[in-house]
């Protein structure tokens, strides 16, 4: 029997989308003295939005909001009130998190499903987790009484809006700092809720201060005397710029940066979880995601089967309206991130892959791409080297444990990697040889606020998560000098 | 006209109802002025045999959960007790003698008390776990879970404050617990069993008794079932006595050094004491032919 | 869909001769046959549940719903197994199969009733001519614990009563003693009893206790001329779970693939409500495919189920929540 699924939608009026957005400084929503910007829903290419951005004034505003903020207030408190801080954060987000799931969706393209079972959750388990910590940093092992850096400066990427957030101001405030914060400038509206949140638990004014606007904001405000630290999560281009401005200051960074993230299937692999594996690895997110895995490898003796029960299994996936509850994969973020796909896939073609798309149908309005796969692809092809960032699979073959070893490392990436495989001693060599930051053993896209993320080599450096992701928010510079 | 109130029957918190003794008999509590406050059950060596059982069934669910659930369930103790704190206060007051001052500020610590141990869940593998350095082909890691059931004998003194820091750092770890409460104050303890039972814990991860400790505490102490002990509201000579009752099982026995500050940031004394390490080995490396000369 | 008359199908099964060489050589013997199990690709337990616990999420409203209603009325094996039960009982629970809800003469009548062997003659009188089946457990239900000549006899009282359904057991004891083989020839033999009725093999997966050994269990039914494979008996827990259906649902998608031919499975036990139903289908639908989703090829084996899918049904029709006053008890 044909079963279509009726229309689901998730009812976009608890979002309560207002006409527009104001920066959080200070405490307090003000007008900012930069150009407007619009937002867009990805979902139907609709205008959804507007919102005030910063100049270089209100920068210097909200950075000094910030300074007093940690001097005067947050410095002082002890761990335990400033953990309580981050309780309520936390419970306001569960409390609201339908609302936030809403919010997210119409502003990033990303499906409600995720939105409501991983995005919002997970950044309320982030809070809750980093809370704890503020009155036990005696514990991480960096000696009695670590001391926080001071103003940290924030700017996040488009892709995880308020998770990303959460990744970011949790710890830097459970570790005693104080916040500047921008997010990106077609995903400004989740963070600006999360600041209603933040407010209605009381946290003192200036702890944490959003500003908006695009990346002339975000090079403002690292770059900026009055922050002690940096945190950026963004593309490998923008970070190595980041680190050449820095060069010289002393002051503290952490990147987290692009991947090109290998997902690795051996013959003796648990093949329908396997291929779940890489459908999550390449398609949660729309591809969109810094430890995508987007490079498949697969042993050669079971390639052709294994790409066949792939593609039937992608056939499957539902694409279209990202509030609709039955939709597997969203909506691209942009019309600038769809062109940058789009023309990486006609490299392929032109380098001499095969590819082959799902055939299911695309709405009409919206940046949608149907997910796809490349086969025949080789290392040397850019869809085999650059990041994508979209749903579009690179797939090669290898032989041996040796040779899938050395094919993933073979990268200026180095921060994620999955292994496919049913014996233990496999899974564990392999991690121990892959290089890069999180190693997924028969899964893919797991994520904990306990377990530290970060990647190796151009993938970035500094951790988020677990013990050693606040350590970049303590000063842990315990060398003696002489002066 | 005046209202005429409806006293409360205190009775013992057992896998997370409220049954009385099953002996039938009670005792009475008294506030500091010697007057009657009411006459709470005095539980039987029975009781305690069913809120073993009931604890080792909680132990089953509470084990099961994740680190960050056990915290979320902490927290929501902390904040019902929150709403509760003008009953509380009022509580202590009458039942201690106690200011209004130095009961709201014990009151305050036994929630910032939860909070604190809310926050240690998800974190007890990363403080006392560790990924073993071994000098062979072999991934290893040790990892802390919980002891099993543990018997409590609650501190006198502060009957909120003292009561909650004994059980929070059992329960934290994925323990769970039977706990005498300090015999003269079983009505704060009864009435923070309602907190617990209004907080999603599951039943039997805490129960409390109100009674005698000589006559209960050495069923706890011979109990095969019961894993650990924690001695703190024992006086010397009945603890050498509980504690050679103890060796019979092998449990491990938590014995504070001296009188405890509970108003002090507590340590990790507590939570260490009712984990075991577990350690695990797993062969790694060696992916393809390698001559196997690393053993 | 329930007033489309169903096609008479041919439902029999290939016989080895005409399966491809390698499945056909996996069953030469009991060590190929092992070596044929063990080869099987390993189910592993965590990804599996995520992607059962996946597709539970779906959001299956109005028309979609509607229709998965009626189609799982449709693919409901009525069940009593008591040891009390009588011909009243049997009696009630035909009638009950053959009109559901008399209020709502159009619902969809049930795909069958599953009695004892002895029941069955009750049974077929009063279905006579409904088009309603008549199922019937066999093979020392539901322990299978005795020798294959008292499942052989205890199958033919069944079949020579008129029973158009086999519901056999296999031997749990022998597959996890690893006489793989032994399991095998009894399905065979049974089978053959069975003549032209159909067999569902029961895996007990709950007492299988691994993912392993369900995928290799339902191979194994397959290969020995399964019709339907079967999750339980319903009278240990656990009983059908949606990943342990999930496996079952890959295994006759394989099947089909490697010999095309279309093997049917049944969810058995522990499906209460009819939001648990729709879990269910939306598993078949996405993990076996749309072909599937027809009584010939699934079933639910239950009772409680069928009076929430009759109250869902009304609520969707009505526009209002039902009640269990409004519902028939048999």
């Amino acid at each position: 029997m044909e079963w279509e699924y009726s229309p689901a939608p998730e009812s976009s009026a608890i979002a309560d989308i207002k006409d527009r957005y104001l920066p959080f400084i200070d405490g307090t929503f003000k007008e900012g003295n930069g150009e407007d910007r619009e937002t867009i829903n990805p979902g139907t290419a609709k205008r959804l939005s507007t919102v005030s951005t910063v100049n270089d004034a209100d920068i210097d505003r909200a950075v000094n909001a910030a300074r007093q903020a940690y001097e005067n207030v947050w410095s002082d408190m002890s761990g335990a009130e400033r953990g309580k801080f981050l309780f309520r954060i936390a419970r306001g987000i569960a409390e609201r998190s339908r609302e936030l799931a809403v919010v997210e969706t119409l502003d990033n393209g990303k499906p409600i499903k995720e939105t409501r079972d991983f995005d919002v959750p997970a950044a309320a388990q982030h809070f809750f987790y980093h809370a704890g910590w503020a009155d036990k940093l005696q514990h991480l092992g960096l000696g009695p009484a670590p001391r926080p850096l001071g103003v940290a400066g924030q700017v996040i990427p488009w892709n995880f809006p308020l998770l990303m957030a959460a990744w970011k101001i949790a710890p830097a405030l459970a570790a005693g700092n104080t916040v500047v914060i921008k997010p990106a400038e077609t995903t400004p509206l989740s963070i600006l809720v999360l600041a209603e949140i933040i407010a209605d638990a009381d946290l003192p004014p200036g702890v944490v201060n959003i500003v908006t606007g695009a990346g002339d904001v975000g090079s403002t405000l690292v770059n900026h005397r009055g922050i002690d630290k940096v945190a950026f999560t963004g593309s490998t281009a923008v970070g190595r710029r980041i680190q050449r401005e820095l060069a010289g200051t002393g002051r503290k960074i952490t990147l987290e940066l692009g991947g090109k993230g290998a997902n690795i299937i051996f013959d003796d692999a648990a093949q329908d979880q396997a291929v779940e594996g890489i459908i999550n690895g390449i398609f949660f997110n729309q591809g969109q995601v810094c430890c995508a895995g987007s490079r498949l490898l697969v042993q050669e003796s079971i390639a052709e089967e294994f790409t066949e029960r792939l593609k039937q299994r992608i056939e499957t996936l539902r694409v279209g309206d990202p509030m609709d509850k039955n939709t597997d994969v969203g909506a691209i973020n942009s019309e600038a991130q769809l062109d940058r796909i789009t023309a990486l896939m006609k490299a392929g073609i032109a380098e001499g892959a095969e590819l082959w798309s799902s055939s299911c149908p695309l709405p009409k309005n919206g940046f949608y791409l149907s997910p796809s796969i490349f086969t025949n692809a080789t290392p040397s092809m850019r869809i085999a080297r650059e990041e994508i960032f979209g749903p579009v699979l690179t797939t090669m073959t290898f032989r041996t444990p040796d040779e899938a070893v050395s094919k993933a490392n073979n990268s200026p990436y180095g921060l994620s990697a999955g292994v496919w495989t049913e014996k233990g001693s496999r899974a564990m060599g392999m991690a121990a040889a892959l290089r890069a930051g999180v190693i997924w053993d028969n899964t893919f896209n797991r994520f904990d606020p306990a377990a530290s993320f970060g990647g190796y080599k151009e993938s970035g450096f500094g951790r988020e998560g677990g013990p050693s992701g606040l350590a970049a928010y303590l000063d842990t510079d315990d060398e003696v000098v002489t002066q | 006209m005046s209202h005429l109130a409806v006293t409360k029957t205190y009775k013992l918190f057992i896998g997370g109802a409220f049954p009385r003794s099953e002996s039938g008999r009670t005792y009475q509590a008294r506030d500091d002025d010697g007057n009657f406050m009411a006459n709470a059950a005095l539980a039987s060596r029975k009781d305690l045999r069913d809120a073993v059982v009931a604890a080792r069934k909680g132990y089953a669910a509470w084990s099961k959960a994740t680190a960050y659930n056990r915290g979320q369930v902490i927290y929501r103790l902390a904040e019902m007790l929150e709403s509760r704190k003008a009953e509380f206060v009022e509580l202590i007051m009458i039942s201690t003698g106690a200011s209004t001052k130095t009961a709201t500020a014990e009151v305050n610590a036994s929630i910032d008390r939860l909070v604190h141990y809310a926050g240690w869940t998800d974190k007890l593998a990363a403080v006392l776990g560790s990924s073993n350095p071994v000098s062979s082909p072999y991934f290893s890691y040790s990892t802390p879970e919980a002891t099993g059931v543990v018997g409590i004998l609650a501190p006198t003194g502060t009957p909120l404050l003292g009561l909650i820091s004994v059980i929070a750092p059992v329960i934290t770890g994925g323990n769970a617990c039977v706990a005498v409460a300090a015999e003269h104050d079983p009505c704060v303890a009864i009435t923070f069993a309602e907190v617990i039972a209004t907080s999603d814990v599951p039943a039997g991860v805490i129960n409390i008794l109100t009674g005698k400790i000589t006559e209960l505490a050495p069923h706890l102490a011979g109990h095969a079932d019961v894993n650990a002990l924690d001695l703190t509201g024992a006086d010397a000579e009945l603890r050498t006595s509980l504690e050679q009752s103890a060796s019979e099982t092998v449990k491990r026995v938590y014995v504070p050094k001296g009188v405890p500050d509970f108003t002090a940031a507590p340590g990790i004394a507590r939570l260490r004491a009712f984990l075991e390490i577990k350690t695990v080995w797993h062969p790694t490396g060696a992916l393809s032919l390698s001559g196997g000369t690393a053993y | 869909m329930s007033s489309v008359p169903r096609q008479a199908r041919d439902l029999s099964v290939v016989p080895t001769a005409d399966l491809p060489t390698h499945l056909a050589d996996a069953t030469a013997n009991d060590v190929s046959l092992r070596r044929f199990l063990f080869g099987l690709p390993g189910v592993d337990p965590v990804g599996i549940e995520q992607r059962a616990a996946g597709l539970a999420t779906r959001s299956i409203k109005r028309t979609s719903k509607l229709a998965a209603i009626d189609l799982a009325i449709s693919m409901v094996d009525l069940t009593t197994l008591e040891g009390a039960d009588t011909p009243g009982k049997v009696r009630n629970l035909a009638r009950k199969a053959m009109l559901p809800d008399p209020d709502y003469p159009e619902t969809p009548r049930a795909a069958a009733i599953c009695v004892y062997p002895d029941m069955v003659p009750t049974a077929v009188t009063e279905l006579k001519g409904s088009g309603v089946k008549v199922a019937s457990v066999a093979t020392a239900f539901p322990s299978g614990r005795s020798s294959l000549e008292v499942k052989l006899a205890d199958t033919k009282i069944a079949v020579d009563g008129g029973a158009d359904e086999i519901d056999m057991v296999i031997d749990r004891g022998a597959f996890l003693a690893g006489h793989y083989g032994s399991v095998f020839d009894q399905i065979v033999a049974i089978k053959k009893t069975c003549g032209s009725a159909r067999l569902k093999v029961i895996l007990e997966t709950g007492e299988l206790a691994t993912y392993d050994n369900v995928r290799r269990a339902s191979w194994l039914a397959l290969l020995a001329g399964a019709d339907f494979i079967k999750t339980s008996t319903g009278k240990i827990s656990p009983a059908a779970t949606l990943p342990v259906v999930h496996v079952m649902l890959q295994t006759v998608k394989d099947w089909n693939a490697q010999t095309g031919e279309q093997r049917a499975v049944k969810a058995a036990g522990g499906i209460r409500t009819a939001k648990d139903a729709i879990r269910y289908l939306v598993a078949v639908h996405e993990v076996a495919g749309p072909e599937w989703l027809d009584p010939d090829y699934f079933r639910f084996g239950a009772s409680s189920v069928l009076n929430d899918l009759i109250m869902q049904r009304r609520a969707q029709l009505d526009g209002h929540y039902s009640g269990a006053d409004y519902v028939t008890v048999d």
